[in-house]
């Protein structure tokens, strides 16, 4: 199977590779996948007090398709706010990408990743909101 | 150095030139049908595929007449398999073989079961290894053919054959054996490891595709199997059908040549193995050889990469021809059975890479090769969330992955 040159581009040059703090409150986490299927990813979000996010890190064990979802989604992830991030959909990755039928999976998990990672952020904010109200006096 | 470089020898190999000079004759000067009896055409054509035979049955220590030829080693398992099955139907129903075997040896037998047969297919070790004594415990008084492999194709490693050939011969029980890695290239005959039958291939030995072997025993004992294909009763009754001369006069050249550098060959690639491999082992930590440490075929390394997939590895050197027991190499997206049966984790079996050389490798494919796998696996472990939790010192097998 050969790839195409997005998935090839995603691959040679990624996009956002790294961490962030997970214990930063502004960072949301997302890990999804599993070692015996062959594909995790974990992605992250840093949000501004708007919510809107600044900066995406991922790492991903994955095939070439997996790392490019994720790289993409990264970037795409990236100055929108976290609601607007839920809106990203697989289809749109498998199209951007030219993912053959056989690797449409791997945009799907990128799209739970994106989804984990932003509840993880919602979570702290949720959580910490009334926290933050009370000790605000 | 030519790019991309070809490491995926036990996968195919290329025709060596002296087997293409054999075969040319037979295309358009010598291009006679052998079964025609009546002419020089047919006569010349007839020759060549008598040396051919010769010169395959040199090769195992076996007479000319207990070789026939088939389109390949598939067909060869198939005709041995299902061919002895139907023919010793009355005298028993029952079949041992063994989980990693290929699917040319397991898909007959699964196909056998769902047609009378009981076939009793044995665990392996954790180097892919069977044991005489499995084979003894699992015989019973209506076994009639054990099928084990000589060299395993994905991790290289070899069978004691000769005390399983042993042992059959003791009780009495046929003993086929896919001999399709190590035909022609390692010592192998038929009379001092008690084979009955043996499946081999052309083009796993610089010969051409489309052509194989079976070796079928004559004496003591004389073994019959029915035929698969009917229509003429060529080859004995056991494969009608016109013979693919310049395939089998090519299968024959390659046969001769690979006995006749056989020690060499052996000592050569041998050493540009384990380059590779102590190139391998000694810059990368974490990974793991699959397959037997010794008793394996000289060109095969079966090696799995923890915390990287291998079809991303593959892309981080794809000017190196390989395979991998990813899943995601797979048109089924199962990860390797033949690694899941050595009792690898899945996440072992998606970071597999078999590297298998040859003839033509030369020790600076194999140094370019080493810089080119250490150096994607080094940028992928710094993409990979599992290294990175390994690192942090979480235990991985007690995480809670969130699958979908």
């Amino acid at each position: 199977m050969s790839y195409s040159p997005k998935v090839v581009d995603h691959y040679e040059r990624p996009r956002n590779v790294g961490s962030l703090d997970k214990n930063d409150p502004n960072v949301g986490t997302g890990i999804v996948g599993a070692p015996e299927c062959g594909d995790v990813m974990k992605l992250q979000i840093k949000c501004d007090e708007a919510g809107r996010i600044i900066d995406t890190k991922f790492k991903t064990f994955g095939c070439g398709s997996a790392i490019a979802s994720s790289s993409l989604a990264t970037e795409w992830m990236k100055g929108k706010t976290v609601d607007e991030a839920l809106e990203i959909k697989n289809t749109e990755i498998v199209k951007e990408l030219s993912l053959p039928p056989v690797k449409i999976h791997c945009s799907v998990l990128a799209e739970d990743a994106i989804r984990a990672a932003i509840n993880d952020y919602k979570q702290k904010h949720e959580t910490m909101a009334p926290a933050e109200a009370s000790a605000g006096r | 150095m030519k790019l991309p470089i070809y490491m995926d020898y036990n996968a195919t190999t290329p025709v060596d030139p002296r087997v293409v000079e054999a075969m040319m004759p037979y295309f358009t000067g010598d291009f006679g049908n052998a079964a025609s009896r009546n002419h020089e055409f047919g006569w010349k054509a007839e020759e060549g595929v008598e040396h051919a035979r010769e010169q395959v049955a040199a090769a195992i220590n076996a007479s000319p007449k207990e070789i026939i030829w088939t389109s390949g080693a598939t067909e060869s398992n198939n005709i041995a398999i299902k061919g002895i099955a139907a023919m010793y139907r009355e005298k028993g129903n029952h079949i041992i073989s063994q989980v990693i075997e290929h699917k040319a040896v397991i898909d007959p037998c699964k196909y056998l079961e769902q047609n009378g047969f009981r076939v009793t297919f044995l665990p392996v070790d954790k180097h892919g290894m069977i044991h005489p004594d499995q084979v003894r415990e699992a015989m019973t008084d209506q076994t009639i053919l054990v099928s084990i492999m000589h060299g395993n194709n994905e991790i290289g490693t070899i069978n004691p054959v000769k005390e399983i050939g042993a042992l059959c011969k003791e009780k009495g029980v046929i003993f086929h054996t896919d001999a399709v890695q190590t035909f022609a290239k390692l010592p192998i005959d038929v009379e001092a490891m008690g084979i009955d039958l043996l499946s081999c291939s052309g083009h796993k030995i610089y010969g051409p595709k489309g052509i194989g072997a079976l070796y079928v025993r004559r004496k003591r004992p004389r073994v019959r199997c029915e035929p698969v294909i009917h229509g003429g009763g060529h080859e004995r009754g056991m494969r009608s059908g016109t013979l693919n001369v310049p395939g089998i006069v090519g299968m024959g050249k390659a046969a001769e040549l690979c006995v006749q550098n056989q020690k060499k060959e052996i000592e050569g690639v041998t050493g540009l193995r384990e380059r590779l491999r102590e190139g391998l082992f000694g810059r990368l930590g974490e990974i793991y050889l699959n397959g037997h440490p010794t008793q394996r075929i000289p060109n095969n390394l079966n090696i799995s990469f923890l915390y990287v997939e291998g079809e991303s590895l593959m892309m981080g050197f794809n000017d190196i021809a390989v395979s991998s027991g990813s899943a995601c190499t797979s048109a089924s997206l199962e990860p390797s059975y033949v690694l899941k049966a050595l009792g690898l984790g899945d996440d072992l079996a998606h970071s597999s890479i078999r590297f298998s050389i040859g003839r033509f490798t030369t020790e600076e494919e194999i140094d370019y090769a080493v810089e080119r796998v250490c150096s994607a696996v080094e940028k992928l472990r710094e993409m990979s969330p599992l290294y990175e939790m390994a690192q942090e010192g979480i235990d991985l097998s007690k995480v809670q992955w969130a699958a979908h």
